[in-house]
């Protein structure tokens, strides 16, 4: 007998982001935060480190409530949408079991049955070039197959939008090609991709869109092409210059 | 001191000799600390890791209680189980005070909140870096519970070893619970306690020798069986 069909999960996008704050300890960290994501484009949450990004990611998947505004998916609070709604956190967690049994626990949480899962952890891990590698520890992963792993362990679920926070933060150069092949790969499907950096070099390679963040704030929301060219905040300027954003 | 210096050498004899009476006390104070402890566990891992996971009102009333009731007096602990299993009792009907059953309640009653507040501790630490990673894979609060404890298994065979340790230790409850009958409930610590009772240090030190062995072999045993799934997951 077939696998019953897995129920379709909402389309996600637009996003709307409207006024959102966010203070803790008396430090306001994100304060009216505005703008719209459509579908079909790479977005790259750019700014120093401190600016708010991994907060705002946190805020649009739901981990976190903003103190104000709102956030919605095509109409639905984030805190309803997982698995559709995906994310990689920047230092990803892996449990203590093998490769591929990492990412069947993904599938399992999307209640895909027992039987089906070692096939499609396989094909999930095939893709990410971790095939190899199936049944080593996890936890015995360099640091860019632990980041490569942590993706397809999020892919795993068939996100409609995946949200990756600083996916190659600390890696070296042939790690981070890696995982920013795997980041291509994945937009070319059918899942939207949404991704936090400092790394300049990183957001000319992969954006299509550019939210700048300074300071708590979104400074500037611009195509990739438009906001390398001719940033149009003090802030954006000073970042691309290689200034220190104060 | 002459005993001192004999406990060594009649500690030695006793191992050596395994007479039938001496391996029926070994045998019986094991097997009841040993099925006290696993019925502890049942109860005590879930219970502690529960705790650490769900967030309700009052948790933190029952992570300080499990904390206080780690140092359970065992002799309240026998009364009190004395009192359920006696003719009068509520539970009398059952038939069973001065039997083994009576001694593994007794001890797991004792070394449950042990466990379950060490359990507690070691599971609230891993889950402050396990959550975020868990909520984002959509994983619900029951499968975090085993997942943490799956993952935490090393660490809580510590909790484990630490309620066996108590459970096989301990003297007070189960003298009250299964009376010392020679042959029925008798085991390591009644006996060395009634061999103290009788004169008898020697013999009473050299039991207690053999029974530091036995807890000490088991903890070696454990700790192996650690070191070993050490080295294959990480």
């Amino acid at each position: 007998m077939p696998d019953p069909a897995p129920p379709s999960p909402p389309q996600l996008l637009p996003l709307r982001v409207e006024a959102v704050g966010f203070a803790r300890n008396g430090r306001t960290l994100l304060k009216a935060v505005d703008f719209r994501l459509e579908a079909g484009r790479i977005s790259v949450l750019l700014g120093p480190n401190g600016a708010g990004k991994s907060l705002l990611l946190r805020l649009l998947t739901g981990l976190l409530h903003p103190d104000s505004g709102r956030i919605e998916w095509n109409g639905h609070a984030p805190e309803k949408l997982r698995p559709a709604l995906g994310m990689v956190l920047q230092k990803p967690v892996m449990l203590r079991r093998s490769v591929r049994a990492n990412v069947e626990f993904a599938l399992a949480r999307t209640g895909l049955p027992a039987r089906a899962r070692r096939s499609s952890a396989e094909a999930a891990l095939d893709q990410g070039g971790l095939l190899a590698l199936a049944d080593q520890p996890a936890m015995q992963l360099s640091g860019g197959e632990t980041q490569r792993l942590a993706i397809v362990r999020a892919w795993a679920q068939q996100p409609r939008v995946l949200l990756l926070d600083e996916p190659c933060a600390n890696l070296d150069p042939h790690s981070t090609a890696g995982v920013e092949a795997l980041i291509r790969h994945i937009h070319a499907g059918k899942t939207r991709v949404i991704l936090s950096t400092h790394d300049l070099g990183q957001a000319r390679r992969l954006a299509d869109e550019v939210l700048f963040m300074a300071d708590g704030r979104l400074r500037e929301h611009a195509a990739a092409d438009i906001f390398f060219d001719r940033p149009a905040s003090k802030q954006a300027r000073d970042f691309l210059d290689g200034r220190l954003v104060l | 001191m002459d005993e001192f210096r004999q406990a060594p050498a009649i500690a030695l004899e006793l191992l050596i000799t395994l007479e039938p009476e001496l391996l029926a006390i070994i045998g019986l104070s094991l097997t009841v600390s040993l099925a006290a402890t696993l019925l502890a566990a049942l109860i005590g891992l879930p219970l502690g890791a529960a705790v650490a996971v769900y967030r309700f009102p009052g948790r933190s009333v029952i992570a300080a209680l499990l904390n206080a009731m780690m140092g359970l007096p065992p002799v309240v602990v026998g009364l009190g189980v004395y009192l359920m299993l006696s003719r009068a009792g509520p539970l009398g009907e059952l038939g069973l005070l001065f039997t083994p059953e009576a001694m593994v309640i007794a001890q797991c009653l004792l070394i449950t909140p042990l466990i379950a507040a060490l359990t507690r501790q070691t599971i609230a630490d891993l889950d402050r870096s396990y959550r975020e990673q868990l909520q984002v894979l959509n994983t619900s609060q029951p499968v975090m519970v085993t997942t943490l404890l799956r993952d935490a298994w090393l660490s809580l065979t510590t909790a484990v070893l630490a309620g066996f340790g108590r459970a096989v230790a301990e003297v007070g409850a189960v003298i009250i619970v299964g009376g010392n009958i020679k042959g029925v409930t008798r085991v390591m610590t009644t006996t060395i306690a009634l061999e103290t009772s009788k004169g008898n240090l020697a013999l009473a030190m050299a039991l207690g020798l053999v029974l530091l062995a036995i807890a000490i072999s088991i903890n070696l045993l454990a700790g192996m069986l650690q070191q070993a799934a050490i080295r294959r997951h990480a």
